[in-house]
This record gives structure tokens, sequence and C-alpha cells, in this order.
């Protein structure tokens, strides 16, 4: 299977994910647009050696991802897969920065560790917790929330419209692919070929959006769109939004495992 | 390169998702005004041509590896910088939300880096002086190359400063800058090769295309005043936030320096409104805290430190950690059992 065929069924899956009767489906998108906001920025906002510290807002994700039903194998490997850019920057951190830091009986853990850890923890909460939230929602219901919070239509237009040509196009350009492969015996493709291949698949996007114009204008598009899904704002939603941000602030707040550990041990909190 | 959210600061993030939502902003209004609704299918379709041209690789000549292309410039070239920008924003908009590529915060920087740079930088600066009038392919080649190179350079450059002000990682803005530049600059010649391919086949083919009648050429043009006026506001917005945070924190360098030489410039304040403040600031700040594990920062914010080498509360986290997980996990656990009673009725 090719790269484009392999990240065409990403995208379905997601999609397909999305479109369930779950509980976390039901929801308002806005407010789980917001309420995910809310939880990166509480997520970045730590000092950058927290580690413990962090770990209560695993359940935001978790809580989501089970009120969704959502599958925990694909969106796990989608996690490890994903950029490792953060992983290789990040383990220039215990190169770096040597100063020990944390202390069990004689072995030491250093500074550049622990905020390693801490890159570590805040990448798989954030990336988890966007890819909960359109495995929850899907575009369609995401980008008519966002043209609601006040996105330019021309930016939610532009997503639907790539994200529903993507599969049109992608399949194509995947077709293409194959083709060329079965004729190069392996080979990697030449810049010679590149430039026809991609500017044929190109001149036919022209074409594709040419027609999908006219087929618009057919049906009497006027430059703006309408959908015909509407959202409806509940009080489910206004305390799920109320209800994760204060869990939010008092994690932000108050170091619970170190109080937890503190009362574990013994010592005074 | 796509920025994460495990780099980022809030306020670093912030900054960028202001200047690119600045630069969408305006965008958006230009082709509002202008009205052309044959753009509406033709962005979209464009968008999905890039996101699939991202996922074919070609051989780079004479080094036995490969690349692809990355689209910003393309995107500018033909559909003009404004169009472009919302193209390049929703593809990586697509990619953040399903791929994982970088965060939903990190998406500011991202679409600072990978489109405002290449859209309102490069293309109207170094592609349009270099190009021409786009009838000679050595010239469309040689503009197309070198613009993808400085796009990117610059982009790489974006990537360090975002990284280095977040204070997260601990590499100094030089070094990082000599790791980053210099893989950028193959990759910026790689997205010069396949764009200049590209827009050669296209200039052969389809010359409207790119020509006087071409989609380009009824896009609104990028007066020098509109340029001027944002990349003012992006430096503007951009130095404000970053210069807001230079104060507190000292540069990556010196910070290294100072943990090598063991001299930390965090003293002790023990007078009382000091205390308070430090304390205040330290649970309310929503820039990550600046608080080296220094003997003097441990005393001023009391237990709510982490950075302290000090057995106990190594221990505390640790197990307070563990325990944490445990709960979470649990009540995960709990809530999925009672969701699957209540599921199959």
């Amino acid at each position: 299977m090719s790269r484009i065929d392999a990240a065409l069924g990403d995208l379905r899956s997601l999609e397909a994910l999305a479109a369930r009767d779950t509980a976390l489906a039901r929801l308002d998108a806005r407010a789980k647009v917001v309420a995910t906001l809310a939880f990166v920025v509480t997520v970045v906002s730590f000092d950058r050696y927290a580690v413990a510290a962090l770990l209560p807002l695993a359940f935001f994700p978790l809580a989501l991802a089970i009120q969704g039903e959502l599958p925990a194998k694909p969106l796990l490997r989608k996690l490890l897969l994903a950029a490792p850019f953060a992983v290789m920057v990040g383990l220039f951190n215990p190169l770096l920065d040597r100063a020990p830091m944390l202390a069990f009986g004689d072995a030491s853990v250093s500074a550049g560790w622990v905020s390693f850890a801490s890159i570590l923890v805040r990448f798989a909460l954030t990336v988890g917790a966007a890819l909960v939230l359109v495995a929850g929602t899907g575009m369609n219901t995401l980008c008519v929330a966002l043209t609601r919070l006040g996105v330019p239509q021309v930016m939610t237009a532009q997503l639907l419209f790539l994200f529903r040509y993507a599969f049109v196009l992608g399949a194509e350009a995947a077709r293409t692919s194959t083709a060329r492969e079965l004729r190069s015996s392996g080979r990697a493709m030449a810049l010679a070929a590149y430039g026809p291949m991609l500017g044929h698949l190109l001149l036919r996007a022209f074409e594709r959006a040419q027609r999908i114009h006219m087929a618009m204008l057919a049906r009497g598009f006027d430059g703006e769109l309408r959908s015909l899904r509407t959202l409806r704002w509940s009080t489910r939603d206004t305390v799920f939004v109320l209800g994760w941000s204060a869990f939010f602030l008092l994690v932000r707040l108050v170091d619970l495992p170190q109080w937890a550990g503190r009362a574990l041990l013994g010592a005074s909190p | 390169m796509h920025m994460a959210d495990a780099l980022l600061s809030p306020a670093v993030g912030g900054a960028m998702w202001l200047a690119s939502g600045a630069a969408l902003a305006v965008s958006s209004r230009r082709l509002r005004e202008q009205g052309d609704d044959r753009l509406v299918p033709l962005m979209g379709v464009l968008g999905a041509f890039v996101f699939a041209a991202q996922m074919i690789n070609f051989a780079i000549p004479a080094t036995g590896s490969s690349g692809h292309l990355g689209g910003g410039l393309l995107l500018s070239i033909l559909l003009g910088p404004h169009a472009a920008l919302i193209v390049i924003a929703s593809v990586l908009t697509v990619q953040a939300l399903f791929f994982a590529d970088g965060g939903l915060l990190a998406l500011g920087a991202n679409i600072f880096n990978l489109g405002v740079l290449p859209c309102f930088l490069a293309y109207p600066l170094v592609y349009k002086p270099l190009a021409g009038d786009q009838a000679s392919a050595r010239r469309v080649g040689l503009a197309a190359g070198t613009a993808a190179v400085v796009g990117l350079q610059f982009g790489a450059l974006g990537v360090v400063l975002q990284a280095v002000a977040s204070g997260i990682s601990s590499l100094p803005f030089s070094t990082f800058l000599w790791l980053m530049l210099p893989i950028h600059l193959a990759i910026g010649v790689v997205e010069g090769l396949a764009t200049a391919a590209i827009v050669l086949f296209v200039q052969r083919a389809r010359p409207d295309l790119l020509g006087v009648h071409g989609p380009a050429a009824s896009m609104p043009g990028l007066s020098p005043r509109s340029l001027l006026a944002t990349l003012a506001t992006a430096a503007v917005l951009m130095g404000g936030a970053l210069s807001w945070f230079a104060s507190p924190q000292p540069d990556g360098l010196e910070w290294s320096i100072a943990r090598a030489s063991g001299h930390t410039e965090l003293a002790a304040r023990d007078d009382g409104v000091h205390r308070l403040m430090a304390q205040a600031q330290q649970r309310l700040s929503f820039l990550p805290g600046y608080g080296f594990p220094s003997a003097g920062a441990s005393e001023s914010h009391g237990d709510a430190a982490w950075p302290a080498v000090d057995a106990g509360t190594s221990l505390a986290g640790l197990v307070g950690g563990v325990a944490t997980l445990t709960v979470v996990c649990g009540l995960a656990l709990l809530l999925r059992r009672r969701r699957r009673r209540i599921s199959p009725e």
C-alpha cells in the first residue's frame, strides 16, 4: 500500500469513528473545541520540569475517548508515528542540562532527563487531545463549529473542500504512482519524471475545479456556502465546558500528585 | 519541519497564532472583496493536490535520498499569495488534526513558518523579481529554487526563535540554528527543484495558467503597501511577544553557561511582598516558570517548587505521579465499564 493510500485510510478511519452516535458525538462541537483549546493551553503553561504535575490532565483525553467509544490501538499508533521532531529536539535536553534534579537514595536524575520526560508527556497529551477531538466530532461538524466560533467562512469552506477532494485527488495520485512504480522496476522517481507527472495531476486538478465550479453554478451557487447542519447548545455542553475548565484550573494551581505522594508517604502535604 | 505543542510556551504559541491569524484575516478579506467565486473550488482542489503531492517522493540527484514538495511557493505562483496562504493553512490544519503533526497551539507557528513566510516573503520579494514575466524557463527555475531556499531558511529561523523563546528545549540559540539551517538548506533545494519542475511543466503545457490570463493574474496583486503592512504587523506582534519575556528569561546560551559554571542569577528575596508576588506569579503565570533548580528559587516559592534537589520532593513526586496515573487509569476503566453496560441496550 502506498503512502497516499495509507494516509487516506487514516482520514477515512477517523471520519468513520466520528460518524457513530456516541455520547461524545452528541455534544455540541463548539463545546469540544473550546474545552480542547483550554486543555492545550493548560498543558503548555506548565513549568518545563513538570512531569508528575501534568499527569492528572491525562484524564481529559481518556475520558473523552471513552465517551466517544474510541478504540485505543489505532489512536496510540498514530501518536507513536506522529512527527518525531519534538522528541529529537527534546533529546538534546539530557545532553545539555546535566544538573541533578531528583534524588532517589543515592541515585539522581538530571534536570535534562526530567525536562525531556516533560516534553514527551506534553506531546502525548496535546496531540492525543487533538486526535480525540477530530475522531469524536468529524470534519464537517468541526467546520460548522469553527464558522460559528468566528473563523472566516473562506477558511472553513476551504477546509471542507480540501477534505472532500483529498480523497478524489489522493486516489488519482495513488493510481498514477502505482502505475509508474509498476513500470520502473523499483527505481526511485527521477526529477525528469516528477515534473511531468505532478504537472499532469495539477492540470487535471485545474480542470476538475472548473467542472466543479460549473456544477456549483448550475445548482445556484452565489459565492456563499450554506450548511443545513445545525448545532444545538444545551445545558450538557455548558456543564461540559465549565466542568473541564474547573478541572484544568485545579490541576494547574494544585500539584495533585506531589500532594498525594506526600500524603501517601506520611509527610505533611 | 513542523513545530510541536510540546516545545511551545503559551505566550509564543499565542503570539504566533496572532500573527498568522492576522495574515489569514487580511487574506480572506482580500479574497471576499475580490468576489471571484471560481476560486472557491479551485483553492479547495489545489489544497487537495498539495496534500497528495506531499506524499509523492522523487530521487534527489547524486545523493541516494528522496524528497517531496512542500507547496507554499508553488501555490503562491499559481494563485497569488493571499489565496495561497489560505490553502496552505488548510493543508496544515488537516495535518495537525488527522496526522498529529504539531498540534493545535503550534498550528499558528506552523502556518507562519510554512505559509506566511513563503507566501509573503519568498514569493513577492524573491520569486517575482527573479522570474520577471515567467517567459524564460531558466529564470523561472532559478527564481523558484532561490525563493524556496530563502523561504525555508526563514522558516527554520522561525522554528528556532519560537523554540528558544519558549524555553522548553535546552538547545541554545546558536547551536539550534546551526543544526537547523543546513538541514533546511537541503530541504529548500529539494523544494526548489520540485517547484521548478512543476512550474516549468505548466509553463510548457498551459502557459495561460501562469501568464496574464491565468488565475494568478486575476488575483489581487500584492501592493508594496500591503506587503509592508503585513510584514510590519507580523514583526510588531512577534517582537512584542518575544521581548515580553526576553527580560525574565536569560538567553539560552547565557543560561547554559550559568548552568555549567554553577552560578544562578536568581537570588532569594525574603521580604513579604516579594515572596507573595513570587508565589502568585509561580502559581498563576501562564509562562512556564523559569525557575532553575537553585536553593534560592526553592526558598522563594515553597513547596510549589519542582526544580529543587530534595530527596523528599523527588520521592513524593514519583509516588504521587504513579498514584495519579493509577487513579486516572482506574477512573477511565470504571467509566468504560459503565459505558459498556449502558451501550448494549
